[in-house]
């Protein structure tokens, strides 16, 4: 950690010397900048010794280049499953049963726990709070808020199969794999409330990169899953070195 | 998913994977500018391809292990849920029941035939139904005649095979295996999950579709004590140091273990497995 920090300084060093390369790479950020979907923008490898203060406009960014990326990705993401879930646990649908207003609860507390971690984990690397944009879900709505949450835990079980190969350290290659069978169990549990017995409905999985004759869930790498969470994140999300 | 990303990774941990794939560089820049415009439909295909050409029976002896490993739990599974749907045709109610123990058998069994591809002429031996003993040597005597044994049992098998890949992840690491195992593991924690609903729904009362704290702390929260040993350190509210209960306002104990999934070793995952093998058959 201290390490990373020490290069990153001798980096932003070297690139204030050389006013040129520093300009060039802003024309770049900037031809990248436009191209994400719904707020995303996958800036390529083009900038790898970005400094952050200048080249940032705005929003956080996610450098893929070691651990910290990935576990600020995951960080995200789980700032967006709590969030959800602390709406609809605050004021669930009137047709949610007992059972189900409890299970949205413990889930809740799984998200919180979840971000909770990576935020302690990260430390100063943590990125900020997200802004998240809920208006197309009615959360007065059973189907709507079921349709919803179905869509987090599957895009999440995907997210998490997806990064775990990008995953230097063997404590947190672990620790992605005791929270994605959480979240896949979650999503089991919210597909059989939709209908029962598609827990693990390969076939309706395929844009998330499923595999029925395999019998393999969905695996997405992050701008792919990004580029699908967009529409529920205000704050800018800038990806490099993916 | 840039297939270029995933030879760097694997360059990582077998420094002459380029060489293994093709001993002039030049050619291998030429794959890499082919590599990029593959689909993302067609990887697994292309991986499947270019991974037998690069290590053919020489794949790194840790992986096979356990691919091997994965294989035999899959085997096991396999014949769990087949065997009830075969030979005991009235053990699983028709209807919803029988589609879920279905849809189960069907996915152990496209696991069986994905693993055995991938691990060619160094799959292990087959392992039969005559070589199981889903009794456990008599400590389920009722596993094919009463339905709620059976799903005690089958829910035993599946929270095993999620923390049985989730403990051989990092001899994965960094290898494009790792995502097909990780592809596998989701879906027998979607199976673990639908089987503690259907239990559940016959009489365990407050059996959650994750696993919990037991009661009065302990690690097993299914009330089966014959399946303890599946639940191990499933208690645990520590994660890479950091105390997750109270970590925010409303996280009890419960809540901090039902967030986190635990592993097992493979020497605790054998220790199970053998209870369903036959003597001259084992792990």
């Amino acid at each position: 950690m201290k390490n990373l920090q020490k290069n990153e300084q001798v980096d932003a060093l070297q690139e204030e010397r050389n006013i040129f390369n520093a300009r060039l790479q802003r024309r770049s950020f900037l031809q990248y900048a436009g191209v994400g979907a719904a707020g995303i923008a996958l800036i390529a490898a083009g900038c790898k010794k970005n400094r952050r203060d200048e080249m940032m406009p705005s929003g956080v960014t996610l450098d893929f280049k070691d651990d910290f990326g990935v576990l600020n990705y995951a960080y995200a993401l789980e700032q967006l499953e709590a969030a959800f879930y602390i709406q609809v646990a605050s004021n669930p649908p009137a047709t949610f049963s007992p059972t189900e207003k409890a299970y949205f609860q413990d889930i809740q507390f799984h998200e919180i726990a979840h971000r909770e971690f990576f935020k302690k984990a990260l430390g100063p690397a943590a990125i900020a709070g997200l802004e998240v944009d809920f208006s197309s879900i009615n959360f007065l709505d059973r189907s709507s808020v079921l349709g919803a949450a179905k869509a987090f835990e599957d895009l999440g079980v995907a997210a998490y199969n997806g990064a775990g190969v990008r995953i230097k350290s063997d404590t947190y290659l672990t620790l992605a794999g005791q929270i994605v069978s959480v979240e896949a169990r979650h999503a089991a549990y919210i597909r059989d409330l939709i209908s029962n017995g598609s827990f693990a409905d390969l076939p309706s999985l395929t844009a998330l990169n499923s595999n029925d004759a395999g019998g393999l869930d969905g695996a997405l790498t992050p701008d792919k899953v990004l580029g699908i969470a967009g529409k529920y994140i205000k704050t800018k999300i800038n990806v490099i070195n993916l | 998913m840039n297939i270029v990303n995933i030879l760097e990774e694997i360059e990582k941990v077998d420094g002459e994977i380029y060489e293994r794939l093709n001993p002039r560089r030049a050619a291998m820049k030429d794959f890499f500018n082919i590599g990029k415009k593959i689909s993302l439909a067609a990887l697994p295909l292309a991986m499947g391809s270019m991974f037998q050409k690069a290590y053919g029976q020489t794949t790194p002896s840790t992986v096979t292990d356990v691919l091997n490993f994965a294989l035999a739990l899959e085997y096991l599974e396999y014949h769990y849920y087949n065997h009830a749907l075969v030979a005991a045709p009235t053990l699983v109610p028709t209807g919803l029941p029988t589609a879920a123990i279905t849809t189960i058998r069907n996915h152990e069994m496209a696991h069986v035939n994905l693993l055995k591809g991938a691990l060619g002429t160094s799959a292990r031996a087959e392992i039969t139904y005559a070589m199981t003993d889903f009794t456990a040597g008599g400590t389920f005597p009722l596993v094919y005649n009463d339905y709620v044994t059976f799903l005690k049992v089958a829910l035993g098998f599946e929270d095993t095979g999620v923390r049985a890949y989730k403990g051989q992840a990092t001899a994965l690491k960094g290898n494009a295996v790792l995502t097909t195992a990780l592809q596998i593991h989701s879906v027998e924690a979607r199976h673990a999950s639908h089987i503690r609903q259907m239990l559940a729904a016959n009489g365990a009362t407050g059996l959650k579709p994750w696993i919990s704290l037991g009661a009065g702390g302990i690690a097993n929260d299914t009330g089966v004590g014959a399946v303890d040993a599946v639940y191990v350190r499933e208690n645990n509210d520590v994660q890479a140091g950091i105390t997750i209960t109270g970590i925010a306002t409303g996280v009890t104990k419960a809540a901090a273990v039902e967030s986190f999934d635990e592993t097992l070793s493979k020497i605790e995952v054998v220790a199970i497995a053998n209870l369903f093998l036959r003597t001259g058959f084992k792990l």
